[in-house]
C-alpha cells in the first residue's frame, strides 16, 4: 500500500500538483484510518490530504482512478475466465485490424471469446442501454457499459494511447445524442394527456443529459481499467496526464480543454483583481500623516503610539492592447482582453484594437458591460478587421494603427501587442514600433508560441523585438497571468 | 518508512499522533466511526456527503485543522456550526476581514490601562520611592493587562471548543502568518509572557471564498476539504430537511430547476442557501408545483442579477 501511495505521489508531482514530504506523510497516516475496501473514502482521504486547491482536482482524479482502478468488475462479471477471453479476442482483432476495416470482424470474435451475457447483438445493447437510462439503474448502466466497450473499442494490449480513442470509437457507435432524442421523445409520450410544458420539457432533458454523462463516465472508467490491467498504473499514468488548467498550452488546446480555461478564467482574473487592488491600497509607502498621528495620539495620554500614514496614489497606467485574432492566436487574445478588462480598474483607460489585415478598435464593445466574455464574444462577429483576403498582415495593421491613434499614444500609456507575428511575408513596418516606443512609456509584446519558434519560418518577432520593452512568451493562463499582474 | 511507524500506532487513537509530536493531548477521539459523523451531522440537520463526512473525520483523527473551500452559500460555516452542535462544543469564530492583525485575532495589551497603572504608581506613593521599573515591568505585562482575542481564547479554553476562522482569504497574505503557528503547535507565543499551549486540542475550521489563492504554508499544515453545489439527491434532501411542510414533488422540482439554472452560464449561480429561501418562498405562497409563470415571478430570490434572471427566463422558461 505504501510503495502503492509512493508512487501515486509521484505521478501527482509529475502532473504539477505540488505535493510536499508533510502532506505525503500525512497521506500515508490519514490511509490507516480508513478501511481498507472504502474505495471512495480511499479517494477523499487522499484529497483531502495531497490535494490543495480545486483547479487540481481533475487532475487527482485521473491519476487516481489509473492508481486505484476497480480492478474487479461489478456483478455479473465472469471474472478471470472472462478477461482471457477477452485478451484472446483482443490480439485476433489486432490482426484483423492490420487490414484496416477489421472493427466489425474482430467484434464478431469477441462476441465468441467471452462467454455468458456478452452475446448481445447491437440491437440489444441499444435497448438495454435506453432502458438503465430511462431508470438510471446504475448497475445496469455499468453492464452496459462493459458490454460496450467490449463490443467497439476495438482494444488493443500494448498500444501506448491514453485512451481517448477507444472511448471516441465506442461512444460513436452508440450514438448517445440519438439516445437523447430518444428519450426526450419518450417523456413527451408519457405524459400524453395534455403534454408537457417548456418548462417540464427541458429539465427532463436537463435530467436525462446528466444520465447520459453519467454513462460515459462509466465507460470511460471501464476503459481505463482495461488499460491499467494491460499496461499497469504508472505507464498509462504517463499517457493519460493532463495538464493542469493554468499550465494548458492556448495555442493548442482542445476543445475540452479551453472549456476547461473558460471556467478557470473567470475566477483567475477575479483573484487578480482582487490582488491587485489590495497591493495598492496596502502599499505603506505613504508619507507620515502628522496631523492625523497626533490627534490619534489623544486617547492615550499625547504618546503617539500608533503613527497614521498618508495613502499613496500611484500613477495608473493607460493601457493600448493590440490583438491579432486570426486563426489559432485568436482564443489567446481572446484571454488576454479578459484579464486585461477583469482588471481595467487598475488602469485609468484601457483601449483595445484588433486586427488580422485590417484593424478596428473594439474599446465599446467592452464599455457598460459587466462580464469582460459577452464583449469578448461580440467581438468576433462585430469587429471589422478583414482588409483584403483575412491572412494577418501585421505590417499593414501597425500602419493602419499608426494613421488613426498614433497620435493618441502619449508617455502615460503602454502598448500590449499580442500575437505570434506569423506576417505571411508581408513587409513588418517595424518602424511604426520603433515610433511607438518613443512616444509610450512601454512597448510589450505578448507571444503565444514557443520560444524556440520564434524566427522560423515567416515568423519575423525578432524584427519587432528590437523596438520593444520587452517581449515574452505567453503559452499559458499562468505566464499570462503572471504579466498582467506585474503590468498594474 | 516513517509512515509505517505511523500506521503502526494509529490503532490506538487520536492521541497518538498528538502525542507524538508533543502537541497537548487531543482527549479521546470525538467520532466512533466514519458512519458516526455521518449520522451526527444529519442528525442535527447537516446532510454531508462522503467527501464532508470523510474530512471531518480524518480531521478529529489526525488532529489537523480544516481549510472548507468553495463557491458561496454551500454550507462551508453551517459545516463548522453543525459539527460544534453535534461534539456539543462551543463555537469560537474570528470573521477575518481585510486588515485584521494581531492585536484583533490574537491578543493585544491593554494599553489604557497601562498607562494608568502606571500613572497611578508615580501618583500614589507621593514623596516615598514608587515601584522599582522591573516589579512595574512584571505588572503590566501580566494577564491582568491582557485583552484575549478569539485565536487566543480557543487555545485557553479548558472547555471543548470549536474554532471556526470564516472567510480566511480575506486577510493579506502577510497575517496568515499569525495563523501559522495556531494550526501546527495549537499555541500561542507572547513574548512577555511566554507560551500559551493549548490545553485540549480545539477542532479547528478554515473558511475561504477562493478570492484568493492561500499561502502554500497554510495549506500544507490543512486537510482540505472542497464544497461544491451538492448533487441532485442532496439538494433534494437539504430542501426536504431545511424547509418545513414542503411536499416530496415541490422539492423534487425544486431541486431540479436549480440544478438545471447551474448548467446555464450565468454570473452567479444559484447557492443551496438561496435553493432554501426559494423553496420557503414557494411553500409561503402557497405553491403546489412550479409552473414557467410562477418560477418567473419568484425568480429573483434564487438570481442576484438582472442580466441572470433574463437569461434564465429565456432558457428555462420560455413563457410567451
Amino acid at each position: 500500500m505504501l510503495d502503492l501511495l509512493s508512487g501515486f505521489v509521484t505521478e501527482l508531482r509529475r502532473a504539477g500538483l505540488p505535493v510536499s514530504l508533510t502532506e505525503h506523510l500525512d497521506a500515508a497516516e490519514a490511509v490507516g484510518h480508513i478501511p481498507l475496501e472504502d474505495r471512495e473514502g480511499l479517494k477523499y482521504a487522499l484529497a483531502a490530504t495531497l490535494v490543495k486547491s480545486s483547479s487540481h482536482w481533475r487532475a487527482f482524479e485521473t491519476a487516481f482512478e489509473v492508481f486505484f482502478a476497480v480492478r474487479t468488475g461489478g456483478p455479473g462479471e465472469a471474472g478471470a475466465e472472462g478477461q482471457d477471453g477477452d485478451m484472446g479476442a483482443e490480439s485476433d482483432e489486432r490482426d484483423a485490424a492490420g487490414t484496416g476495416e477489421g472493427g466489425m470482424r474482430g467484434n464478431g470474435r469477441s462476441q465468441k471469446g467471452s462467454g455468458g451475457g456478452e452475446g448481445m447483438t447491437p440491437e440489444e445493447l441499444a435497448e438495454l442501454l435506453f432502458k438503465s437510462l430511462l431508470s438510471a439503474d446504475a448497475a445496469l448502466m455499468n453492464v452496459v457499459a462493459r458490454n460496450a466497450v467490449d463490443r467497439y473499442a476495438g482494444m488493443e494490449p500494448g498500444r501506448p494511447v491514453g485512451g481517448t480513442y477507444y472511448l471516441y470509437r465506442t461512444l460513436r457507435n452508440l450514438d448517445l445524442d440519438a439516445v437523447l432524442a430518444k428519450l426526450i421523445g419518450q417523456a413527451r409520450a408519457g405524459a400524453a394527456g395534455e403534454g408537457l410544458t417548456d418548462l417540464e420539457e427541458r429539465l427532463a432533458a436537463d435530467e436525462y443529459k446528466a444520465r447520459i454523462e453519467k454513462f460515459r463516465r462509466a465507460v470511460e472508467t471501464e476503459i481505463r481499467r482495461r488499460l491499467v490491467e494491460d499496461r499497469g498504473a504508472e505507464a498509462l499514468a504517463r499517457s493519460v496526464r493532463k495538464p493542469l488548467p493554468e499550465d494548458i498550452d492556448v495555442m493548442h488546446a482542445t476543445r475540452e480543454e479551453l472549456a476547461v480555461l473558460h471556467r478557470v478564467l473567470h475566477p483567475l482574473s477575479r483573484k487578480l483583481a482582487v490582488r491587485l487592488a489590495r497591493k495598492r491600497r496596502h502599499g505603506r509607502k505613504g508619507p507620515l500623516d502628522f496631523r492625523a498621528t497626533v490627534r490619534r495620539s489623544l486617547s492615550t495620554g499625547g504618546v503617539p503610539i500608533e503613527p497614521r500614514f498618508r495613502h499613496p496614489r500611484p500613477a495608473k497606467p493607460e493601457i493600448f492592447v493590440i490583438a491579432d485574432i486570426s486563426g489559432s492566436v485568436a482564443s489567446f487574445a481572446r484571454f488576454t482582453l479578459h484579464l486585461v478588462y477583469a482588471i481595467s480598474a487598475q488602469f485609468s483607460k484601457v483601449r483595445s484594437f484588433v486586427f488580422v489585415d485590417g484593424i478596428d478598435e473594439v474599446t465599446r464593445f467592452f464599455e457598460g458591460v459587466v462580464d469582460p466574455a459577452e464583449a469578448v464574444a461580440r467581438i468576433n462577429t462585430e469587429a471589422d478587421v478583414i482588409w483584403v483576403d483575412g491572412h494577418s498582415d501585421y505590417g499593414h495593421a501597425l500602419t493602419e494603427f499608426h494613421r488613426r491613434w498614433g497620435d493618441e499614444v502619449t508617455s502615460r500609456s503602454s502598448v500590449l501587442l499580442l500575437g505570434d507575428a506569423r506576417n505571411n511575408y508581408h513587409a513588418s513596418q517595424s518602424w511604426v514600433l520603433e515610433d511607438l516606443q518613443r512616444k509610450a512609456r512601454r512597448v510589450y509584446w505578448l507571444n503565444p508560441e514557443p520560444r524556440d519558434y520564434w524566427g522560423s519560418g515567416d515568423s519575423i518577432v525578432g524584427e519587432y523585438a528590437a523596438h520593444c520593452d520587452d517581449v515574452v512568451e505567453c503559452r499559458t493562463l499562468r505566464q499570462l497571468e503572471h504579466f498582467v499582474g506585474n503590468l498594474a | 518508512m516513517s509512515a509505517a511507524k505511523a500506521a503502526d500506532h494509529e490503532q490506538d487513537g487520536s492521541g497518538a499522533r498528538a502525542r507524538a509530536l508533543g502537541l497537548p493531548d487531543a482527549g479521546p477521539p470525538r467520532f466512533a466511526s466514519l458512519q458516526a459523523v455521518r449520522e451526527g451531522l444529519g442528525d442535527v440537520g447537516y446532510l454531508a456527503d462522503d467527501s464532508i463526512s470523510g474530512v471531518v473525520y480524518l480531521a478529529d483523527r489526525l488532529a489537523k485543522p480544516v481549510l472548507v473551500e468553495g463557491p458561496a452559500g454551500t454550507g462551508k460555516t453551517q459545516l463548522a456550526k453543525s459539527v460544534a452542535e453535534l461534539t456539543g462544543a462551543r463555537l469560537i469564530r474570528l470573521q477575518c476581514y481585510e486588515g485584521l492583525d494581531e492585536s484583533k485575532a490574537l491578543y493585544e495589551w491593554n494599553y489604557r490601562k497601562q498607562l494608568l497603572r502606571i500613572q497611578a504608581g508615580e501618583h500614589g506613593q507621593g514623596e516615598t520611592e514608587g515601584p522599582s521599573w522591573k516589579e512595574l515591568e512584571e505588572d503590566i505585562f501580566s494577564e491582568e493587562f491582557l485583552l484575549t482575542r478569539p485565536l487566543l481564547e480557543a487555545i485557553r479554553s479548558t472547555e471543548p471548543v470549536i474554532l471556526l476562522v470564516d472567510e480566511v482569504d480575506r486577510v493579506e497574505l502577510e497575517t496568515e502568518a499569525l495563523l501559522l503557528e495556531i494550526l501546527s503547535e495549537y499555541q500561542v507565543s507572547i513574548p512577555e509572557l511566554g507560551t500559551v499551549r493549548a490545553s485540549r486540542l480545539p477542532m479547528v475550521f478554515l473558511t475561504s471564498n477562493n478570492t484568493r489563492e492561500l499561502s502554500e504554508a497554510l495549506k500544507r499544515r490543512c486537510l482540505y476539504l472542497h464544497v461544491d453545489y451538492p448533487d441532485l439527491d442532496r439538494e433534494r434532501e437539504i430542501v426536504r430537511t431545511k424547509v418545513p411542510g414542503i411536499s416530496e414533488e415541490l422539492a423534487d422540482q425544486v431541486a431540479r430547476i436549480v440544478r438545471s439554472l447551474r448548467t446555464l452560464e450565468l454570473r452567479k449561480a444559484p447557492s443551496v442557501s438561496e435553493t432554501l429561501d426559494w423553496a420557503r418562498t414557494l411553500v409561503i405562497l402557497g405553491v403546489e408545483t412550479i409552473d414557467a409563470a410562477g418560477a418567473r415571478d419568484t425568480l429573483h430570490i434564487l438570481l442576484k442579477y438582472q442580466a441572470d434572471i433574463e437569461r434564465a427566463a429565456k432558457e428555462l422558461l420560455s413563457v410567451s
